[in-house]
């Protein structure tokens, strides 16, 4: 198959180009919450971002938030962005470096002026951003503005077997044409991370990817109570028939397919060395992996399930593939694209790998995700520890 | 190529996944090697689900299982060829 060069996306201000047009209201904390949700019901065409965390937050974990903040309003498949907080310095920290962008950004803080009074004046705004983001027209934009992340969950013997490959072959044959990569999951590579190892494109890449892997581990090793078991691997896994965290991590792996990393983010960094695969140090939980690769900046997502997990992300379209045509069958209004025809070999990689593109571009186009018909937005912020 | 019951993904492996609904005790199976695409056979002593397990060998305690190749984990009690391979008899190296 001969590969889209072009796509139909949004060119934003500072180039990048998104497969999506939201307006987010972002809360900065758990309390704004309702405050977002609030004005997100008034004015249509915006969606809030609730989440649990962001007060007396320090050190890493902090900068953690506010980089995973920062990184969601700079996403390019976000139009404009409202940021909401209960005090105006954290709030503007978060407004300032998402408008480096150059897309409109607003803040607004509740202390002193209350839920009702905020809640008016950012519908206001809300309603300027929704009704200005509605003019923005898709034009055709290069194959190489997609910036592509995975994440397989609820992984079954079927994912390492087919579904997983079959992004791998997307991987193949999109990194020629300049595509931004990106996978993660530190935790589920445990049995493979010697393998993975190799594949950095540098020694640097190697060795921070090694040292990346070592630091979770170790921190796995402090916390656990046992042997992880019904965690890693989940109760799903092994009812698909996974064994252990190695046999999980192998099937897991094949998602890079050939392809080389270039460097180690860390979660919610956006990488800056050009295009190609990178690994995020992430956990191998869907929602928070997802929420930390779109905070990278990346505009599309792929997720190959082999029980059948749900998910979806507010921002970042995220298509489902399996090869379980058990799962295909029972939860097909998850499933975007099905490829258990592998298993009965009446389709191969390449077929499936080309099926994978072509509903890619269709989604990066505007086709709705089955995530996003669901209504699912999980928007799941990492918490590295206790708050103070 | 209708009428495959069983993937092995690289021809080192001692386990193979079933890709079929299931398999039953002493049905005579139809397997593929991916990295080679060698064909092979095998009789089933267990009863098997779709993605599944099944041993290609006679394998005792101690023993590492290979998938894709590489080392997937250890034997924990020893297992027949033709038998189910799963947690009750397969367990982590790492944690």
């Amino acid at each position: 198959m001969e590969i889209p060069k072009t796509f139909l996306g949004y060119k934003r201000e500072d180039g990048r180009t998104g497969t999506r047009n939201h307006v987010i209201i972002l809360p900065v904390d758990d309390i704004s919450n309702a405050c977002a949700e609030a004005v997100a019901n008034n004015i249509k065409g915006t969606i809030a971002l609730p989440h649990s965390y962001g007060r007396l937050q320090f050190g890493a974990d902090l900068e953690l938030h506010f980089r995973t903040m920062i990184g969601t309003g700079k996403n390019p498949n976000v139009a404009a962005v409202i940021v909401i907080g209960i005090e105006p310095k954290w709030t503007k920290r978060i407004v300032d470096a998402i408008a480096t962008t150059g897309k409109p950004v607003e803040g607004f803080s509740i202390e002193g002026v209350g839920d009702i009074e905020t809640i008016a004046r950012v519908s206001k705004k809300a309603q300027e951003f929704s009704i200005w983001a509605s003019e923005k027209q898709r034009e055709e934009r290069p194959i190489s503005d997609l910036w592509i992340s995975v994440k397989c969950g609820e992984s079954d013997t079927t994912s390492g077997l087919a579904s997983n490959p079959t992004v791998g072959n997307l991987m193949d044959k999109l990194e020629p044409f300049g595509v931004h990569l990106c996978f993660g999951e530190t935790s589920e590579l445990t049995g493979a991370e010697t393998v993975c190892e190799k594949r950095g494109k540098t020694p640097e890449a190697q060795e921070k990817f090694r040292k990346t892997w070592s630091s979770y581990n170790n921190f796995i090793l402090k916390e656990a109570t046992d042997d992880l078991s019904e965690s890693q691997p989940t109760a799903g896994n092994i009812a698909g028939g996974l064994s252990t965290i190695e046999e999980k991590a192998f099937g897991n792996f094949q998602k890079i397919g050939g392809c080389k990393f270039i460097d180690v983010l860390e979660p919610a960094e956006e990488p800056t060395k050009g295009p190609g695969l990178y690994f995020m140090d992430t956990s191998s939980a869907a929602a928070e992996c997802v929420t930390l690769q779109a905070a990278g900046g990346f505009n599309l997502h792929l997720f190959p399930t082999g029980q059948g997990n749900i998910i979806g992300n507010p921002i970042e379209p995220v298509i489902k593939l399996t090869a379980n045509p058990l799962t295909a069958r029972t939860m097909s209004e998850h499933i975007d694209v099905d490829v258990s025809k592998i298993l009965s070999r009446e389709m191969n990689l390449d077929e499936a790998g080309d099926e994978l593109i072509k509903a890619t571009i269709r989604v990066a186009n505007g086709r709705l995700t089955c995530a996003e018909a669901l209504g699912h937005r999980e928007f799941v912020m990492t918490k590295l520890y206790r708050s103070a | 190529m209708a009428g495959t019951d069983i993937i092995i993904h690289d021809e080192k492996d001692n386990v193979g996944v079933v890709v079929i609904e299931k398999i039953t005790p002493k049905q005579d199976c139809d397997c593929w090697i991916m990295e080679n695409d060698k064909s092979v056979k095998i009789q089933s002593m267990d009863e098997i689900p779709l993605g599944h397990k099944i041993a290609m060998a006679d394998l005792n305690e101690g023993d590492t299982i290979l998938k894709y190749g590489h080392d997937i984990g250890k034997v924990v009690k020893s297992i027949k060829k033709g038998e189910h391979v799963h947690v009750h008899n397969v367990k982590t190296k790492k944690w």
